[in-house]
């Protein structure tokens, strides 16, 4: 493989200097092992170290850089640099408030995976040993249990755009169902209580953005249907 | 700089599996906790493991503690302390029941019961044959638990500081600990958090090697703070080489998919771990199969156009299997080796995994030094859990799944035994020096000033190469003496860092600057040891150490059965006793005796 140059248009903002946020031609020159748009971002780094951005395992399982890249969300360790139409435009995760550079606050975005109660609940005395699951009931949390909170999908969601502070977003309602189809969780009432909600559920539209850019293949559209169905189940 | 300050029971610095299990301990019993974590807790390291965590639960095959015991104390090549490797192995089913019971989502047996895996290095009655004991939720385990361990802490209502880079421990002139210093990202101002107990979680250094399993965060933090703090690094010579890494990307493969039958294959398709390990073949500890890989391609049978790899081959495991298994290996093995392994073998390279040295604990999590005369002498206010403490349980050797049972385990007892001080009346909030923050501000003001300095990058990517090349899964005499000159060269580069960025806001190039201090002192203690330990054992092999009548494997009981302790100040050594006594009469000490597989 020969050396190749990429080319990118990448949003920065420093609040620390800059008046406004702008958009920097800048180019990089790859070598032969980097495949990725972060290998690539990296080399950035070592000609501008004010390049920021969030990153850590470079393997699509701790969700750290997740960015805007050519329009869509998704993971830079995880896109093929190849893969992109030059030059390759960058921005910070959308409708949350900007940091700096692609570094957004995602304080909005953990308070309402936060007021789902993303935990497991079960007031039983807990028994000595591991409270039995068959391995068909275990296989509900299959595409549930493995998002990465990395924010691709509630970012890429109008409903959350428009509402962030009042619609619980994909990646919450996604929790939301991983604790909902647990055999063992004893709360489904009050969870459902919770999103019973003009707002809190019920602002999806079922436009499945979310779907489109889960770096992970997971569906929160199919699993807020299935709490919808719980509410309409629950009613009858 | 103003400096603020925030008064705490007690300080947790990192939010790892580790990090988490202690702050769970703390925040249950009511104490004032802060746990500081320079990324979100989910996207700590521990996300990254995948195969399971080891528990004798026999849910699958007969199983006891025992077992567990003999296997730890082997694959340690009988440098774990068999005190700490006790109690690890007796509390693993507890510990992993409760994680069950906090909601972790692991696969199921047919009868309802944790699903079990067979793993390198675990077998039944003493080295037979392998055993099913690695607990697991599909190949996410550690994304599973670390999640699960976050969950708790939220119903627990854990106090986080997110995205706050500890930056220097506290101690004063009695040399007790006092806290840490530590800086906001988004502003960059730093702050003291002045405690009464300092626990420290901060996981792995393997970014100091080219070639790395590791995240981009694991550089080491707590063991660099603690070295520059006047405290001796543990054993530092014994990196773990996980033998499947994605050749080229580094990313890690799990033992578990040879432990769903997977087999390493040479350049001619042999499956040669039937040579070096006859009995458990493809599931021999970690250091035997990274050095029968290496010892396959140096002498010409690796696979490829350049021959610098071996194949992991499951092309003959069912479709099925790997889907429901082996999931996340399939998504990496086609992101990053471009290959689908139900169709085509995996090429892998042995890549650095794991740090098994570090800041010298005692199975209650304490940070033990050496001090009139007491080789094991605990520090006043500090504690210490996970990768980067030793207890030490995985001696010159890691068995898989040891890792996440040793973050439990031991997070678990940190926050046990800091409760236990708090309750006792024994932790005592100290006042603090004038001169608390000095260390870190004078760190700082040197960055910031610095001018005609070092690339961090440069320097950084000279560190890793030198790792890589001096200090690999071979070791050589000549070349650790100049990797010990070398090391010691860009140490003195490290002190003349310079950034552009001199921005408050989340300044990357100032986190990596400082990031790379605490590896540096990673990087010296393990050339430093490795050159020192003049014999072989577990993942510490040298050329002039080799299997002899008197030394089985090299390894020289004799003179080398204990642990190094290596002092920043000075690259000075010292050693103590390796614990041969187990922590109760429950169990004989294991014996010494040739390891073989």
């Amino acid at each position: 493989m020969t050396k190749r140059t990429v080319h990118f248009k990448i949003y920065r903002y420093d609040p620390d200097k800059d008046e406004k946020p702008y958009m920097q031609d800048i180019s990089v020159e790859l070598e032969p092992s980097d495949k990725k748009l972060l290998d690539a971002l990296v080399r950035l780094r070592a000609k501008d170290d004010s390049m920021s951005f969030r990153r850590s395992c470079r393997e699509g399982v701790c969700g750290s850089d997740a960015m805007n890249i050519n329009g869509k969300n998704g993971l830079a360790c995880l896109t093929d640099i190849d893969s992109l139409e030059q030059p390759v435009t960058l921005r910070p995760l959308p409708g949350l408030p900007v940091i700096r550079d692609l570094i957004v606050d995602m304080t909005q975005f953990f308070k309402q995976y936060h007021s789902i109660k993303p935990y497991l609940v079960n007031n039983d005395p807990a028994p000595e040993r591991e409270r039995l699951q068959t391995p068909e009931d275990r296989e509900e949390l299959n595409g549930l249990y493995e998002c990465i909170l990395c924010a691709c999908c509630s970012t890429s969601c109008p409903s959350f755009w428009w509402n962030p502070d009042k619609f619980v977003g994909p990646a919450g309602l996604l929790a939301a169902y991983r604790f909902l189809a647990d055999t063992r969780d004893q709360d489904t009432n009050a969870r459902l209580d919770n999103l019973e909600d003009p707002y809190r559920l019920f602002r999806c539209h079922s436009i499945m953005n979310c779907v489109d850019v889960c770096p992970k293949g997971l569906n929160p559209t199919r699993a807020i249907g299935k709490i919808k169905d719980m509410m309409v189940r629950r009613a009858v | 700089m103003n400096v603020a300050k925030r008064t705490f029971d007690a300080v947790i610095v990192g939010a790892g599996g580790a990090g988490l299990r202690a702050a769970l301990q703390l925040s249950e019993a009511g104490l004032k906790t802060a746990v500081l974590t320079k990324v979100f807790p989910t996207r700590s390291h521990t996300v990254a493991a995948q195969g399971g965590v080891a528990a004798s639960l026999g849910n699958s095959t007969e199983d006891n503690w025992h077992w567990h015991m003999y296997d730890t104390v082997k694959g340690s090549d009988w440098l774990g302390d068999q005190d700490a490797i006790e109690f690890m192995c007796k509390k693993a089913n507890e510990v992993v029941i409760e994680l069950e019971h906090y909601g972790m989502p692991f696969d199921r047996t047919d009868n309802g019961k944790i699903y079990q895996r067979p793993f390198g290095g675990h077998s039944m009655n003493y080295g037979q044959a392998p055993v099913m004991r690695s607990c697991a939720a599909a190949d996410r385990t550690g994304h599973a638990m670390l999640h699960a361990l976050y969950q708790r802490n939220v119903r627990a209502n854990t106090q986080f500081f997110v995205e706050w880079m500890a930056l220097d421990l506290i101690r004063d002139a009695d040399g007790d600990v006092l806290g840490v210093t530590a800086m906001e990202m988004e502003t960059g101002e730093v702050s003291i958090f002045h405690a009464k107990a300092t626990v420290f979680a901060t996981g792995g250094a393997g970014r100091i090697y080219y070639s790395s399993t590791n995240a981009f965060i694991n550089t080491g933090d707590g063991v660099g703070m603690a070295a520059r703090a006047g405290i001796p690094l543990e054993d530092m010579e014994f990196w773990q080489f996980h033998p499947t890494g994605v050749a080229g990307a580094g990313v890690l493969i799990t033992e578990g998919v040879r432990g769903e039958g997977g087999i390493l294959r040479n350049a001619s398709g042999e499956r040669f771990m039937e040579r070096y390990a006859p009995n458990l073949k493809d599931l021999a500890s970690r250091d035997v199969v990274s050095r029968a890989m290496t010892t396959e391609i140096n002498e010409g049978r690796g696979c490829g156009p350049d021959k610098d790899h071996v194949l992991l081959d499951i092309t003959h495991l069912s479709p099925d299997t790997i889907m429901k298994r082996l999931p996340g290996i399939r998504e990496i093995a086609i992101q990053f080796a471009g290959v689908d392994p139900i169709k085509a073998p995996i090429p892998v390279v042995p890549t650095c995994h794991y740090q098994m040295g570090g800041i010298p604990t005692n199975y209650k999590g304490q940070v033990v030094v050496p001090k009139d005369g007491n080789p094991n002498s605990p520090v006043a206010g500090f504690y210490a859990a996970g990768e980067c403490a030793c207890a030490s349980v995985h001696g010159a050797n890691r068995l898989g799944t040891n890792s996440l049972l040793d973050l439990l385990v031991f997070g678990k007892s940190a926050g046990e035994t800091v409760v236990e001080d708090f309750q006792s009346g024994q932790l005592k909030l100290k006042p603090l020096p004038a001169d608390a923050a000095d260390v870190s501000l004078a760190r700082l003001a040197r960055l910031d000033g610095q001018t005609k300095g070092e690339s961090v990058f440069d320097v950084g990517l000279e560190m890793r190469r030198t790792m890589q090349k001096h200090a690999g899964v071979f070791r050589f005499d000549a070349l650790l003496k100049e990797g010990v000159q070398k090391i010691g060269e860009v140490a003195e580069r490290a002190k003349r860092t310079e950034i552009s960025d001199q921005s408050k806001v989340w300044n990357v190039a100032r986190m990596e600057a400082l990031e790379l201090d605490n590896l540096i002192e990673v990087a010296r203690a393990t050339m430093v040891s490795a050159e020192a330990r003049k014999e072989s054992r577990g993942a510490h092999v040298r050329d002039d150490a080799p299997d002899t009548p008197e030394n089985p494997n090299g390894r020289d009981d004799a003179n080398w059965l204990k642990h190094t302790l290596w002092y920043s100040e000075g690259n000075r050594l010292d050693y103590k006793p390796v614990n041969l006594k187990p922590l109760s009469d429950d169990v004989e000490p294991i014996a010494l005796a040739k390891r073989t597989y």
